[in-house]
């Protein structure tokens, strides 16, 4: 058994607060721990995943929540994945536990995000990838997005109004969550009508950035026992880096491997992901009660269907339109409301996505409640090869 | 006359018939761009010796877009400027089987593109300073069909 039990789960809600991510991340932990029913000086491993744009403390966030929340000597690490930072941290807690090195932890994520387009850090660097996309390209992170969509346009018929359905889809969806940063409906009309940033994307089929937090508790079967009489467990975590050559245009590399000597494999990086994840806990997509996939844009919500192998290439959109990613359909997408309606918290992302699944799994998601959920599963992608999917059973 | 000096060096030829330039390497035969020229990225292969190719001069459209807001910096751009949308495209070389990402030659539009489409590789400039023009490499549509 393979098991390990989400205990407790936990947020500080997304928005632009102006306060320091170290502030949104301890609030994060004694929500998760109060929801696990739990003292912090229980805890016996600390897994922070790690911010890059608050400099020193960023990059050790383990220990910043730790001494934030009080030096108890735990044990503690930190993690830097970009977008997947979230779920390498909760991958490092659950493999200590599995190895029974100990039988609670904390996984902590939380950021503090500029606005507007992430940028690289500065200085003259050609030798890194992030800085050559901007330097040489102009090419943000919404280029990659575009150029995805617009692949979906031409090879599989999408539609702009396509596109708008998933904001409209998510953003009803965030309505009804209380740590959601946008809780406002949207008609196709709308986001038609906002201006265009990478085209055929427009503003609001693009997610922003946000301040936020997640924490998730982690701990043994042996330990879940004696604390809950409803476990949620952790059934899969994957963490795997695409397989050479990578054929896909992946941020934020300007240039594919080339494939004369190899040739390419079957899964893309992000369906790979996905596939990992289904083998690890011995499940199939036709098993899924819902998905909560990294909807940077909302035509990459369709993308991510499809790479879950939800439903075979270029059929995403059918789904949408029949209304089967609904909350009350046969598969709901992101019913949290997404990204569309949270915007990025880069290190909370991962465990945010792992939160909505506990409450959904719980039954305590309120409105938003997918009827009878059982399994879900979450995916995302960060920069520089990282990506994640987590599953969660009941 | 102002010094041309390439956005970054080895990238593309600079004289002569304009192409990319990448690595081979020796050892399996995986090209590399942008330029590798320490170890092979092919887990099969323990190779690091790279000879200098020079890639297809043609390809096919992967996917295309453009940018309607001004990049940040490193981009360099003028902010006192109206912002004018460039179009950036991913074209598939066919004989090294790789996406590139380039920007579309001044003047071609999305409008203009296609999945599917041939490309050619031309040159171009990136930006100016008062001492220096910067070259790069620019895709432009060769008009074949898709």
């Amino acid at each position: 058994m393979n098991d390990v039990v989400v205990l407790g789960a936990g947020m500080h809600p997304w928005g632009k607060w102006g306060r320091g991510f170290v502030e949104y991340g301890v609030k994060a932990a004694r929500d998760a721990l109060a929801d696990a029913g739990l003292d912090w000086r229980d805890i016996q491993f600390l897994a922070g995943a790690d911010t890059i744009r608050n400099g020193y403390p960023g990059f050790v966030a383990g220990a910043t929540f730790a001494q934030a929340l009080g030096w108890t000597g735990a044990r503690v690490s930190s993690s830097y994945a970009a977008c997947a930072s979230g779920s390498q941290a909760l991958a490092n807690a659950r493999a200590h536990i599995l190895a029974g090195l100990a039988d609670v932890a904390l996984v902590v994520g939380a950021d503090a995000a500029p606005k507007g387009f992430f940028a690289p850090v500065g200085g003259d660097r050609p030798d890194d990838p992030d800085w050559v996309r901007f330097h040489v390209l102009g090419a943000t992170n919404p280029t990659y997005f575009g150029l995805y969509a617009r692949r979906r346009i031409d090879l599989y018929g999408a539609t702009v109004e396509d596109f708008a359905r998933v904001k409209v889809k998510n953003a009803r969806n965030g309505l009804h969550n209380p740590n959601a940063r946008y809780r406002k409906a949207f008609t196709v009309e709308q986001v038609a009508a906002s201006p265009v940033v990478a085209d055929p994307l427009r503003l609001m089929d693009i997610c922003a950035t946000s301040d936020g937090a997640a924490a998730i508790v982690l701990c043994s079967a042996e330990f879940a026992a004696r604390h809950t009489t409803r476990p949620v467990r952790v059934a899969a975590v994957s963490t795997v880096t695409p397989t050479f050559p990578s054929a896909t245009v992946e941020l934020p590399d300007i240039a594919t491997d080339s494939s004369v000597a190899v040739a390419p494999p079957d899964l893309s990086f992000r369906a790979s992901l996905a596939h990992a994840a289904y083998e690890e806990a011995g499940i199939g997509p036709e098993d899924l009660s819902l998905a909560e996939v990294y909807d940077l844009s909302t035509a990459l919500e369709s993308d991510w269907i499809e790479d879950l192998a939800i439903c075979g290439r270029g059929e995403a959109e059918k789904l949408l339109r029949d209304g089967a990613t609904e909350i009350t359909g046969r598969i709901p997408v992101n019913a949290s409301g997404g990204l569309a309606s949270f915007g990025e918290a880069v290190p909370a992302q991962a465990i945010a996505q792992v939160c909505e699944l506990a409450w959904q799994l719980r039954g305590q998601a309120g409105a938003r409640q997918v009827p009878d959920a059982k399994v879900g599963i979450t995916a995302n992608q960060g920069l520089f090869g990282h990506g994640s999917s987590v599953i969660v059973t009941r | 006359m102002k010094d041309r000096k390439p956005v970054v060096p080895g990238w593309f030829t600079t004289d002569g018939e304009f192409r990319l330039l990448g690595t081979k390497c020796t050892a399996c035969g995986t090209v590399f761009f942008p330029r590798q020229e320490t170890f092979c990225r092919n887990p099969a292969c323990a190779g690091g010796d790279f000879a200098e190719v020079r890639l297809s001069a043609r390809g096919t459209v992967w996917s295309y877009t453009n940018a309607g807001y001004r990049p940040p910096a490193p981009y360099v751009s003028d902010p006192d400027a109206e912002w004018e949308p460039f179009t950036i495209v991913a074209v598939r070389l066919a004989e090294e089987g790789m996406i590139v990402l380039g920007q579309a030659e001044p003047g071609v539009t999305v409008d203009d593109l296609t999945v599917g489409a041939e490309m050619e590789v031309v040159p171009g400039v990136l930006y100016e300073t008062d001492e220096q023009v910067f070259t790069t490499w620019r895709f432009k549509p060769t008009g074949a069909a898709a």
